[in-house]
This record gives C-alpha cells, sequence and structure tokens, in this order.
C-alpha cells in the first residue's frame, strides 16, 4: 500500500461521503410531508401567529 | 454574602436561571431554589477570588510594566464583578420570563465599542493619508492601532453584538429562560475584559503576531474560559426549550460559537515562556504556521463574521417584518452547505506562498463553491420581504436589516471571485483586499448589527418605540453613503495599485518604483477616510437615538413607527 494509493481512496472515499451528506440534507430539507412541520415550527418559534401565541399563554 | 442569599419570591422568580424554572417544576417550592442559588453566588465568588488571587500573584511576581497592568486589571474586573454580585437586584426583569440584563449590557458595550472600533479606524486611514499624523508616538503608529482597529470593530462591537443577539433569540425562539444564575453576566462581563486585556495589550506592545488572533497566551486562556461558558449557556438554554424544534437562528449561533472554540484553541496552541511573562511561541512553524493561522482567519470571517451575522438575519428581518422567512428548507440547506464549505476555503489567503499547489486549488475550488449557499441565503433573506416590499420604503430598520444582506450577497460575489488565482494575483496584497473586507464588514455586519440594536433597544428597555425613527433614517443614508465611497476608493486604488505593481517597460525593467504607487494612492486615501468619518457620524446618531430611547423620552415619531417597533408587551394588536 503507497502514500499514493491510500490518498487517492480517501480522497474518493470522502469526496462521496461528502455527496451523501449533501444529498441527506437536501432529501431532509426537500421531503414533501416536513414542509408543512417546518412551517408550524417557524411561526412558533418566532411567535408569527396570534394564535401560536394565544394557545403558549403568551400575549 | 447575605444579601445575595437572602431571596425574596419574587427576585427568586426574576434572577434565577435555571434555579427557579426548577422550583416551579417540583410545586413551588422555594427551598431548592434557594438553596441553589446559595450555591451558585458562592461558587461564582470563589471563581471570581481566584481570578483576582491570580491577577494579583502577576502583579507581584513579574518584571514587566505591561504584564504588572493586566494582572492588575485582571484582580480589578474580578473585584468589580463581586461587587456587582453582591449589590445586583435584578429587579428589571422582575416578572418577565427572560434573563434581559446580560443582553442590555452587551448592547451598550456593543455601541461603545463600535463608536471606538470605527474611531480609531478612521484615525488610520487620515495616517495613511497623510503619515505625519501619528506624531511619531510609538502607541498611535499605524502597527499598533490597526490591531486595535481590527479588534476592536470585529471582536469588540461584532462580538457583544452577537452575544446580545444570541441570548435574546435563543430564549425567545426556545421560549425558556437563560441557563445559569451568574453564568450569562460572567460571559458578557468575562468577553469584555478579554476586549480590555487584548486592546491595552496592543497599544503597549503586546502581540504575539497573527493577524486576528494577536492576545497573548494568557488572554487567550482567559477569553477559552469566558467561551467554554458561553457555549454551556447556550447549550443549557436549548437543552430546557419549550419549543420541540429548534429554530433555524439558533444553528447558526451554535455553529458559530462552537466552530470558533475549535479555531481559537488550534490556532493559539503556545508555550508561554514564563507563567508571569507575557511572551509566547507558537507551536507551529513555517508554512504549517501560515496554513493553520488562515484556516483560523478565514473561518473567523466565515464563522464570527458571516454564520452568527446570519443568526441574526433570520430572526430579525422576519420579526421586524412579521412574516415568514421566504423559504425554511432553503435556510436548512443554507446552514449544512455553509457550515461544510466554509471550513476549506482558508487557502486561498495563501496563493502564490510556499504552501502546496494542490492546497491553494482547494480553497479557491471550496471558495467558488460557497458562492451557492452565499447567495441561497441572500435570496432568501431577500424574498422574504416579497408582497411587503413598502417596508423598504416606510421603515429604515427593515432598510438597514434588508440593504446588509444585499452587501452580503455583494461581498460574498466578490470574495470567490477574488479567490480565483488569477484574479488574486491582480487584487492580492492590494487595496482591493481591504475594500473587500470592508463592505462585507461595514455592509453587511455593521448594517445588519444596526438594524439588530434599533429592533432590540425599544424592546428591551420596554418602550413603545425608538426616541426618533427619522434619526434612523438619517443613520442609514450617512453610513451607506460612507460605505459606498469607501469601496469605490479601494477598487479604484486596489486595481491601480496592482496594475502598476506588474507592469513593466519595453526592457523587462519595473514600470514604477514603489513610492510611486503609494503617491498615485493619495486621492483616494483621503476620500476613503471621509467615507470612514460619515459612517462614525451615522454611529453616533445611533448612540444618540439609542441613549435617549433608553432614557425614555418622549418619542419624536410613534405614529411613523411600525407596531413591532414597541417591545411586546406594549404592542398593538394588528388590525387584520
Amino acid at each position: 500500500m503507497t502514500y499514493e494509493k491510500v490518498a487517492a481512496i480517501s480522497q474518493v472515499l470522502s469526496l462521496m461521503m461528502f455527496i451523501a451528506m449533501f444529498a441527506g440534507v437536501v432529501a431532509f430539507a426537500l421531503w414533501p410531508s416536513n414542509g408543512k412541520r417546518f412551517e408550524d415550527a417557524q411561526r412558533s418559534a418566532l411567535d408569527l401567529d396570534l394564535e401560536t401565541r394565544e394557545k403558549a399563554g403568551r400575549s | 454574602m447575605s444579601a445575595l442569599g437572602k431571596v425574596s419570591r419574587f427576585a427568586g422568580a426574576s434572577i434565577g436561571g435555571g434555579p427557579s424554572f426548577i422550583a416551579t417544576a417540583v410545586g413551588g417550592s422555594m427551598t431548592m431554589s434557594e438553596d441553589r442559588n446559595r450555591l451558585s453566588d458562592a461558587l461564582a465568588m470563589f471563581a471570581m477570588a481566584a481570578v483576582a488571587a491570580a491577577g494579583l500573584t502577576i502583579v507581584f511576581e513579574t518584571v514587566e510594566p505591561a504584564m504588572m497592568f493586566h494582572g492588575a486589571l485582571f484582580a480589578l474586573g474580578a473585584v468589580l464583578f463581586i461587587v456587582f454580585m453582591m449589590s445586583y437586584k435584578g429587579t428589571r426583569d422582575a416578572g418577565s420570563d427572560f434573563t434581559d440584563g446580560p443582553i442590555r449590557l452587551a448592547v451598550v458595550a456593543s455601541i461603545f465599542w463600535g463608536i471606538a472600533g470605527f474611531l480609531v479606524g478612521d484615525i488610520l486611514a487620515w495616517q495613511l493619508a497623510m503619515p505625519a499624523l501619528n506624531f511619531d508616538l510609538p502607541w498611535i503608529s499605524f502597527g499598533r492601532l490597526r490591531p486595535l482597529h481590527t479588534s476592536a470593530v470585529i471582536f469588540a462591537f461584532g462580538g457583544n453584538v452577537l452575544l446580545a443577539t444570541s441570548f435574546y433569540v435563543v430564549q425567545r425562539t426556545c421560549h425558556a429562560r437563560l441557563a445559569g444564575r451568574w453564568a450569562p453576566w460572567f460571559v458578557v462581563w468575562g468577553y469584555n475584559l478579554f476586549i480590555c486585556i487584548a486592546g491595552t495589550g496592543y497599544l503597549l506592545g503586546i502581540t504575539q503576531g497573527k493577524e486576528y488572533a494577536e492576545p497573548e497566551w494568557y488572554a487567550d486562556l482567559w477569553l477559552t474560559i469566558v467561551w467554554v461558558t458561553y457555549l454551556l449557556v447556550f447549550l443549557g438554554t436549548l437543552w430546557k426549550r419549550k419549543e420541540p424544534h429548534i429554530y433555524v437562528a439558533n444553528w447558526f449561533y451554535l455553529a458559530f460559537i462552537v466552530t470558533v472554540a475549535m479555531l481559537h484553541l488550534v490556532n493559539n496552541a503556545a508555550v508561554p515562556v514564563s507563567f508571569v511573562g507575557s511572551k509566547s511561541y507558537i507551536v507551529y512553524s513555517g508554512v504549517q504556521d501560515a496554513m493553520t493561522q488562515w484556516w483560523y482567519g478565514h473561518n473567523a470571517v466565515g464563522f464570527f463574521l458571516t454564520a452568527g451575522f446570519l443568526g441574526i438575519m433570520y430572526y430579525f428581518i422576519p420579526k421586524r417584518i412579521e412574516r415568514p422567512v421566504y423559504s425554511y428548507r432553503l435556510s436548512i440547506v443554507h446552514f449544512w452547505t455553509l457550515i461544510f464549505l466554509y471550513i476549506w476555503a482558508g487557502p486561498h489567503h495563501l496563493h502564490y506562498t510556499a504552501l502546496p499547489d494542490w492546497a491553494q486549488t482547494l480553497g479557491m475550488t471550496f471558495s467558488i463553491m460557497l458562492w451557492m449557499p452565499s447567495w441561497g441565503g441572500m435570496i432568501n433573506g431577500l424574498m422574504s420581504l416579497a408582497g411587503a416590499w413598502d417596508k423598504l420604503r416606510t421603515d429604515p430598520v427593515v432598510r438597514l436589516l434588508v440593504v446588509s444582506v444585499a452587501f452580503y450577497g455583494m461581498s460574498t460575489f466578490e470574495g470567490p471571485m477574488m479567490s480565483i488565482k488569477a484574479v488574486n494575483s491582480l487584487s492580492h496584497y492590494t487595496d482591493w483586499g481591504i475594500g473587500h473586507v470592508h463592505s462585507g464588514s461595514l455592509g453587511w455586519v455593521a448594517m445588519v448589527s444596526f438594524g439588530a440594536i434599533y429592533c432590540l433597544v425599544p424592546w428591551l428597555w420596554n418602550r413603545r418605540g425608538l426616541y426618533s425613527l427619522k434619526l434612523v433614517e438619517w443613520h442609514f443614508w450617512t453610513a451607506t453613503i460612507g460605505i459606498l465611497l469607501y469601496i469605490t476608493a479601494m477598487w479604484v486604488s486596489g486595481i491601480t495599485q496592482g496594475l502598476m505593481w506588474r507592469a513593466y517597460d519595453k526592457l523587462g525593467f519595473l514600470q514604477y518604483s514603489f513610492i510611486e504607487t503609494v503617491e498615485a494612492m493619495k486621492p483616494y486615501y483621503v476620500i476613503r477616510a471621509i467615507g470612514g468619518l460619515l459612517f462614525i457620524t451615522g454611529a453616533l446618531i445611533m448612540a444618540y437615538n439609542v441613549w435617549r430611547t433608553i432614557r425614555g423620552d418622549e418619542i419624536r415619531d410613534l405614529a411613523d413607527q411600525p407596531r413591532v417597533a414597541a417591545a411586546p408587551a406594549l404592542r398593538l394588536q394588528p388590525a387584520e
């Protein structure tokens, strides 16, 4: 096993790992059922709707 | 101690961080909360006494006058914090669900340091135009004032803005009080002590000579303690959140805190010559040191000046315009891609040096890939205004926030372009770099900070609005014109410089001597200094406006201000 070989294998593997991680992030972000969840979570965290504020007992 | 131990029913709920929540959770029993408060008081006192003792040891053991001064600063800082703890009543936060005291302190500190840092920067600009202005005094020579300027604006101004906004945002979006009783106070106070140690050190000639990491080993150790506490307070608050989802702004803040800790520890690894002396030696040497330094340096830009401030963008723009961000999905992709790519971009600072060519190309490639997350984020910020563009005209605070995002887009377009080797061969070491940095720092970082400060002050001091929205308008225009003068002057100057440096005559000799290129810069340096003066003027207008708002003076143009300008409890309900 030469240095060149180890370097080549690790470079290809890490490239594939990064591509897989990126694909994972994109899939998570774009997953159809997540859309509504994100929207609700965001409005609730930002206290954006009157109903959300009242539900949480805040004025 | 007795004054601290005495916890009334009301104050106990207001000044305690975790303890009061726990007390509520176990059915309102005050004994447990009281015990915990006493314990944290005792621990805080003990820690501060240890800091004071360490400071005094340095004072008595060192042979360096500057180090003696720093030992005394540590001791004084610790004693002041003890006095503060003894006298603190926590009355302001009484009845509130949040710990806002440390945030108010950080807001005021950020404005103070901002003006100090801008002022030193403009003095430097005038010194470059007229070198005689250093008056041959060593303490105000360019070499000492320059790190004072960069540290004051990045770490003192920017850092306090990040502390203030992150503590505000994490509490509001988690619907939980800050973790810790004294820890949040310690973070803000300890961070500002670090700034004082670092800044006075530069003027006295103490530096380890690493750009943006000039403070010596003892200041670095102190910052490590403060930063780990900051991380724990932030994580502790996330831990006890009542909101199931962690809002995206908190992800950006957390990435900023974790990465800065890592960068700080690795880049500052050093061996001090003596435990009571200022001098230390960095463990790396040669090109490894250069690479570590620019891995640190560029990620200080990427995580301190970008990720943290994107946290501000993702909270303050939607809150101020009362609309969700354009695409929450895009914000998730924005976050992960930005975090993964930025960390590799550092080598573009070392093009055409002893750094291996493949590493330079790697840095360039990742910098170019950064276009995608940067512009994705910019589009997300700008498009949040879709359907509410009129606010850009009616609310100068929105305009500050939105124009900052536009500058973010512009400087993150320029940066990757300058990282391309062929462009870099012209732009590197010239004023173009200075212009680029300032379009990012003045246009993006400072403008988004001003926007956040204008939001925060009435919210934190419980006012119905800002003292004057018209003054915000004035601030916006003076700052914007100042920035435009600054960056256009530096574009012309930088490209002129680059072209003059590489110009050859027919016989292959350099066409210009170095001093001729310096002479050619003069008019642009004067324009730049004028731009800086306008920028400071804007900041002074802000300080006046903030001061009048905090004092609670009668608001001049309440009718013109949107309902969100008021503190949450004083807001009118929306008409729709």
